[in-house]
């Protein structure tokens, strides 16, 4: 089943709950990120629409809705 | 042959994921800079002349100053940068759980598959239905319902591509290949057709907008988000494998 490329399972089930919360948080920020960047209006970054025009062309050419 | 390579940490992978991420990002705002940034141009240049002929129906918020057009063009940069990074990290983390899930860590090839899943249901998918607009498209009294309804759908691709890979693998692994293709296809396509069918459409394109422009900005937007997605899948799996080969040492892989 494994290719030549695959590692044996190193899973440590003590580790898991923690891994857990990691990437729990990691997607969090992230979306945010993308969210700051795609679709803020000045809502979350408090910044007015500062950020909202700076990236707004890139808005439009990364296919997200704008106006 | 079994390989005592220990799996690598989380960090180890979510930092190469954001690395792939941000540079993809940077080559995807060029590839934007270069086909798109001329055609977002001439849709603003027809934008301000609409309204100027009739200020009442020109609400845009494209003149207001704050950031000069030439600002705009740069903040492209920083716009695919910041979400290829968010990307390439979310991509890192579903390397992660998938590897998790397999009990097996491969050499970062299966990071090429999630980029291409990705692409196909996050941007192919909804793009078919929600294709991109340049400025001077798009009512605005609309924006919400259009905003929900495309992240809807960015959801939903990446549903028919989960169902895809369903069917792929409901079919025995004895079974020719042309039936388990079948199946993932048919599982796919079965997602995909009923949420074109039942998801709203939008036809807000004015009258007199120039359909070459139109096609010839979509389909910059279009290569922009493969230029990314190609990219972080590439530059992942490239950053994974030398990673991979560190742990393993080049004896291991040597005798493979
Ligand atoms: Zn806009």
């Amino acid at each position: 089943m494994s290719s030549s490329a695959s590692t044996q399972p190193v899973v440590h089930p003590a580790g898991t709950a923690r891994l857990l919360w990691t990437v729990l948080a990691t997607v969090a920020v992230l979306t945010l990120l993308a969210y700051l960047v795609a679709f803020d209006q000045g809502a979350v970054s408090r910044s007015g629409t500062y950020l909202h025009e700076l990236m707004h062309d890139g808005r439009h050419l990364l296919g997200v809705p704008c106006h | 042959m079994p390989l005592t390579t220990t799996a690598p940490p989380f960090f180890a992978v979510l930092v190469r994921g954001l690395l792939a991420g941000l540079v993809a990002g940077l080559l995807a705002g060029t590839f934007a800079y270069v086909a798109g940034e001329p055609r977002v141009e001439a849709a603003i240049a027809i934008e301000e002349a609409a309204t100027h002929a009739e200020p009442a129906a020109g609400a845009h918020d494209h003149e207001d100053a704050l950031v000069s057009r030439s600002g705009q063009r740069g903040g492209l940069f920083l716009a695919t940068g910041l979400f290829g990074a968010a990307m390439g990290g979310l991509l890192a983390t579903a390397y992660v759980l998938l590897s998790r899930r397999r009990r097996s860590y491969d050499d970062g090839r299966s990071g090429l598959s999630l980029a291409g899943a990705a692409l196909l249901g996050a941007v192919i998918v909804p793009f078919l239905k929600y294709p991109a607009n340049p400025p001077a498209v798009g009512d605005p009294a609309t924006i919400n319902q259009r905003t929900v309804t495309y992240l809807l759908m960015v959801v939903l691709g990446l549903v028919a591509v989960w169902a895809g890979s369903l069917g792929y693998r409901s079919v025995g692994a004895q079974a020719p290949a042309w039936q388990r293709a079948a199946a993932a296809v048919g599982g796919f396509l079965l997602v995909a057709a009923v949420s074109y069918v039942v998801m709203p459409s939008f036809q807000e394109v004015p009258a007199n907008f120039p359909a070459a422009l139109l096609w010839d900005f979509r389909l910059a937007s279009l290569g922009t988000q493969v230029v990314l997605w190609t990219g972080i899948g590439l530059l992942f799996a490239a950053l994974m494998h030398r990673e991979w080969r560190r742990r393993s040492g080049t004896d291991a892989l040597r005798s493979t």
